[in-house]
């Protein structure tokens, strides 16, 4: 059909072509010749636009006659990832402190350990549909100690319900708890070299993480909201507020030995976040946490912690790579973990009297993403304990004041350059200096907001 | 237990105060991720759909944020349209992991994705990130094409009356109209660009590359040295070298993307910087895939007709 209509088109505009050239070569004059290219020019674009409309029946025809063709032509079969995401993630620190024992200022198990290098953080991390009903997901880290001894962590594995009715979704393995707003994110995802100290004071170095389930229920209002609530076991070093072996760092005692006896020994969290679009380009991001469990300073005592975030967000509506931003991001907290009688850890035979510990902090931090891939931070942490009878590290007042640099080679790389003024009451101020790489290989990183 | 009591009342409250229950008139809920997604769901679903896109037509779609009210406008979507070729990929899982909404779900009818039958280009056939951020999928702003336009178009159509069987033929009736107006339209862009054909082109990523192939312009080089990376002082400058080797006169920028970049380029080589958006209201007055596609001929053969 195509060969025959563009065949006649040319024989017609062969002839206008053999029609226009006679008065050309008699007059020889440049304004008709220019004209007469204008028209040979317009004929030559209603040819073309009629071969158009020709492709564009011929791919329509062709697209009926072969459908199911270009599928399979266009959509390649995945080989890698097809039921499993596999991503990796190394993080690596460099740099020095004026506190020779790094250790003692650097609390987090994915802080900079030591003066010189580190690599607090090797993460391998899975996740897939298990089936129409579950997500599953897995983190698998390996870290090296001040030592450098490899350490492995089981720290995430979990599943994550698809198809629960009523706006409800459970989450049931080990994770990290739902409280506040950096707790549950990994290392990879935090805008600082290191933890926040009143992240590190109530939930110990590693976060509040363990096992049970969360239900979590998405309130059918205009905004988002989310109630939700963990149920979750109270022993371990990640429930460092509640039974854990390394209590002592909290209540200067020994650690007494707890069994589980009522539904109020598991450790209960609730939390609730709301969100509200400010403008078209600004987003708020507010909730409200609670942990309510046992501790181990005595076989009744009891911890409660409770907890407020803010994250505010400035996007340009023109965003390139995500840039650029502000962010403002506050987390408060507040602990009130009621020490029962003790034996003094300190001074054996020695007994501390039963007291109500209340200790708070909170951090603040600014960030600026000035131009694609370059972010500016600022973060403020204080942190604070009521009076007690017995001299705790963990406890004493201390501040730090942190700016810091990230680039961004690509949203898989990163290079961020940290500096720590840090004060602890009684000790004195300490200067860090760190510098963070990262990098991360496989599933692409995809964050929550 | 006393917290479930707080959170239970906390709840009843917000249920309250949201204004739950009000009548709703039954037109789907249709999600795209991108307005140009958005736009061709509105010219299927007519005025038996209400289409919100999570996407801002200005930003850029490879990045957006998964905010947590995007959360809700999926948790409530009768249809989600994903673009599918991984343009999506940093932002809409954690949102589909937590959105709770079966009619939605990977594989339901609910769940279209618009690369599907789409003849993609640039598949890599390694996946490797040396590369720069290739889409394993291959190259996904594909809707620059109006003949894949008409097959996402089908797509939908298709999709939609899976939804709503009774609404099946009005669907079906609205994509005649809409490919009839394509088939129109393509043959007026044609006619307008077909006197640059061949005409050389720079972009600043590899997202113009199907409007290229289908009105035969060429693309000599993007100010990207490698997608999603960004452009380098040694890239610009064979960039520069070879625009004016090849005589290539237009830049072309999306709202997002860095003018200054383009701009100096372009006054080293005497070329002119073109502002193309690819998503209906980025610019005024293109609502419309056909207004946006108006406008985005209008923009080219205008800049290709001024003299270097």
């Amino acid at each position: 059909m195509r060969t025959p209509l563009v065949a006649v088109i040319i024989g017609l505009l062969g002839a206008s072509m053999v029609a226009a050239q006679k008065p050309d070569s008699t007059r020889a004059d440049s304004a008709t010749r220019s004209r007469e290219r204008r028209a040979l020019d317009s004929l030559a674009a209603v040819i073309r636009s009629l071969q158009a409309r020709v492709d564009t029946l011929a791919q329509g025809a062709g697209d009926a006659a072969a459908k199911p063709a270009p599928q399979s032509q266009g959509q390649p079969t995945r080989t890698s990832g097809a039921y499993m995401n596999i991503g990796f993630d190394g993080l690596s620190d460099f740099g020095w402190s004026s506190e020779p024992d790094v250790g003692s200022l650097q609390l987090g198990d994915h802080d900079p350990a030591v003066r010189g290098f580190t690599i607090p953080n090797a993460e391998l991390t899975l996740d897939g549909a298990v089936d129409p009903y579950f997500k599953g997901f897995a983190n698998i880290v390996y870290k090296l100690d001040s030592g450098g001894e490899t350490g492995v962590e089981l720290e995430e594995v979990y599943v994550l319900t698809t198809s629960l009715p009523g706006n409800l979704q459970l989450r049931g393995g080990q994770f990290f708890t739902e409280f506040g707003r950096q707790n549950p994110q990994h290392p990879h995802s935090w805008s600082f070299v290191d933890q926040p100290l009143v992240l590190n004071r109530m939930f110990g170095p590693d976060g509040l993480r363990s096992q049970g389930a969360r239900l979590s229920w998405l309130v059918p209002t205009r905004w988002y909201a989310e109630a939700m609530v963990s149920v979750l076991n109270s022993a371990g070093g990640t429930a460092f507020s509640f039974r854990s072996d390394e209590s002592g760092g909290i209540h200067g005692g020994v650690p007494v030995s707890r069994a589980v006896l009522k539904l109020q020994d598991l450790l209960i969290v609730p939390r609730i976040t709301a969100s509200f679009e400010l403008t078209s380009t600004q987003t708020l991001l507010v909730g409200a946490s609670a942990a309510f469990g046992p501790n181990n300073s005595g076989p009744a005592a009891r911890t409660r912690i409770i907890g407020a975030d803010l994250y505010w967000k400035w996007k340009s509506a023109t965003a390139s790579a995500g840039f650029p931003f502000v962010s403002f991001q506050t987390e408060a907290l507040f602990r009130r973990y009621d020490a029962a009688e003790r034996e003094s850890a300190e001074d054996p035979g020695v007994t501390l009297p039963g007291q109500k510990l209340q200790d708070r902090g909170f951090y603040s931090q600014l960030l600026w993403g000035i131009k694609p891939r370059i972010v500016a931070g600022l973060r403020g942490d204080f942190v604070n304990g009521s009076e007690a009878a017995f001299d705790a590290a963990l406890r004493a007042e201390r501040y730090r004041l942190s700016p810091n640099l990230t680039w961004y080679p690509t949203e898989f790389s990163k290079l961020r350059l940290q500096y720590n003024y840090d004060h602890r009451k009684g000790i004195g101020s300490d200067h860090s200096l760190w510098l963070q790489f990262e990098f991360i290989l496989g599933a692409h990183a995809a964050h929550k907001f | 237990m006393q917290i479930f009591g707080i959170l239970r009342t906390a709840a009843t409250a917000l249920i309250a105060a949201s204004g739950i229950g009000t009548a709703v008139p039954k037109k789907l809920n249709v999600v795209a991720t991108t307005p140009d997604l958005g736009a061709i769901a509105r010219e299927i679903g007519g005025d038996l759909v209400l289409v919100t896109a999570l996407a801002k037509p200005t930003e850029d779609p490879h990045f957006v944020d998964a905010k947590p009210s995007h959360l809700v406008t999926l948790n409530r979507a009768d249809v989600l349209i994903e673009g599918g070729a991984e343009l999506e990929l940093g932002w809409l899982p954690p949102l589909l992991d937590n959105a709770r909404n079966d009619k939605i779900a990977a594989g339901a009818p609910g769940h279209i994705v618009a690369s599907q039958g789409i003849a993609m280009i640039e598949v890599p056939t390694t996946f490797d990130r040396s590369k720069g951020d290739v889409h394993s999928l291959g190259n996904p702003h594909f809707l620059m094409d109006p003949m894949n336009v008409k097959i996402v178009a089908k797509n939908m159509a298709d999709h939609l009356a899976q939804v709503s069987p009774a609404s099946a033929e009005t669907f079906k009736a609205n994509l005649k109209s809409f490919n009839d107006r394509i088939d129109q339209k393509f043959v007026e862009w044609k006619k307008r660009l077909v006197a640059y054909r061949d005409a050389k082109l720079v972009t600043y990523h590899k997202d113009f590359d199907y409007l290229a192939a289908r009105f035969d312009l060429e693309i000599v080089e993007t100010l990207e040295p490698k997608p999603g990376i960004a452009p380098s002082p040694a890239h610009l400058a064979k960039v520069v070298s070879a625009m004016k080797a090849k005589n290539a006169r237009v830049i072309l920028v999306q709202p997002y993307q860095n003018r200054k970049t383009a701009e100096t380029v372009a006054r080293q080589t005497g070329a002119t910087v073109l502002d193309v958006p690819q998503q209906p209201g980025a610019v005024q007055n293109t609502s419309t895939y056909f207004d946006l596609m108006d406008h985005i001929v209008t923009t080219l053969a205008a800049g290709l007709e001024a003299k270097p």
